[in-house]
């Protein structure tokens, strides 16, 4: 599967399936920090992820002046 | 993942409430979040008239889109900063989800209105950028909120901004900044009154609120934010949150119920405010912190001062 991540740009390339939260942990990536969003849509965190499945990794951190 | 509330398939867990939720039932439990939290803090009225602080990111979309659906008046104000390869792209999502809505929207911009940016207003002045746009922001929301006559001034600070500047503050003791740390501040001195209404609701539920409306946002970061202390101490406080789902709800309310009132400065210890001798704005010193900026900036006040926000509240979609 292809994953895109942001804040940097840039995507990564795993094998599927695997579960959503332990693509995250392979990435070691927080949960906290992130939405994971297939076709637009949010996938939860006991959601497979298929091979052929493109993703999305959205950091939801954002900081500076407020 | 089920549901809390229907039992149907979920799209998002909330660890700190320790919930599933389905898109439909997760949009509620924002809405009544937000409508918990101006009930509780007493932030607004019903018919109060809003302005939001609109960046054309997930907090200020959301908090926007969730007052005008809980049925307050809100238009939103949006300030250029000026910053190359960031700021047309964000002003682009705030102009869009006004017109998709058509709101009333007003555009401040800093280098065409004020004469300066963020970046040379950062080097001028010798303060950290974030520094520079805070003072910016503070000053240009404020005055068009009272120039606009508006009730109350809402930005989109949620309980992850608010945890990750108390934790700054508590490291350092900022005794100050503690007493101004609640989520609404009344109006006084010239300063309109400034509500959070989302400080019930994480970053990643409003990120998420914004997917599952349809909200475009701006999602890369400000590219002068990348790597500074207030990310860091989110960072941290999330690295506690994964290993103790709720920690952050328990600091931030916790500080609430039991400290605030403690840095709360009494009527003797405040500082008088009188108005600044270059633009009137509420300061207590001569010249307010804003004017020393634009000074060091070299910008200037706009020629007719009464220009820039005075649109606010009159403009139809047609003129965004």
């Amino acid at each position: 599967m292809i994953i895109q991540l942001r804040n940097p740009q840039r995507t990564v390339e795993m094998e599927g399936p695997m579960a959503v939260t332990a693509l995250l942990v392979r990435l070691d990536i927080p949960r906290e920090s992130v939405l994971v969003i297939r076709d637009g849509t949010l996938v939860p965190g006991d959601a497979m992820l298929g091979r052929d499945d493109s993703i999305e990794i959205r950091s939801v951190i954002s900081g500076g002046a407020r | 993942m089920k549901c809390r509330v229907c039992r149907g398939p979920a799209v998002i867990d909330v660890r700190r409430h320790n919930a599933n939720f389905c898109g439909e039932h997760f949009l509620r439990h924002c809405r009544d979040q937000v409508a918990k939290a101006i009930r509780k803090h007493q932030m607004l009225q019903e018919g109060d008239r809003v302005l939001v602080a609109v960046s054309g990111g997930k907090d200020s979309l959301a908090v926007w889109d969730i007052l005008l659906d809980l049925g307050y008046e809100a238009d939103g104000l949006y300030l250029g900063l000026g910053i190359d390869g960031y700021s047309p792209e964000s002003e682009r999502f705030a102009r869009a989800f006004a017109e998709s809505r058509g709101l009333s929207l007003e555009v401040v911009d800093l280098p065409s209105d004020y004469g300066y940016d963020i970046r040379s207003a950062a080097r001028a002045s010798k303060r950290v950028p974030c520094s520079a746009c805070g003072l910016s922001k503070r000053h240009l929301f404020d005055e068009a909120a009272g120039r606009g006559g508006y009730d109350a001034l809402a930005t989109g600070h949620n309980l992850d901004d608010e945890a990750a500047v108390l934790f700054g503050n508590v490291l350092h003791w900022q005794g100050e900044y503690l007493g101004r740390q609640q989520p609404v501040l009344n109006a006084g001195d010239g300063f309109p009154r400034k509500i959070k209404p989302l400080v019930r609701l994480g970053e990643r539920e409003m990120a998420a609120y914004c997917v599952l409306s349809g909200i475009d946002y701006m999602v890369e970061e400000c590219p002068m934010a990348v790597g500074n202390k207030h990310i860091g101490y989110k960072e941290a406080l999330n690295s506690i949150e994964e290993r103790s789902p709720g920690t952050k709800h328990a600091f931030y309310f916790g500080f609430l119920d039991r400290a605030a009132d403690l840095f709360v400065p009494s009527a003797d210890d405040r500082i008088a405010i009188g108005a600044c001798t270059r633009c009137g704005a509420p300061t207590g010193a001569e010249v307010c912190a804003f004017c020393h900026l634009l000074e060091r900036s070299g910008g200037h006040l706009p020629e007719d001062a009464q220009a820039v926000p005075v649109k606010l509240g009159r403009r139809g979609p047609e003129d965004l």
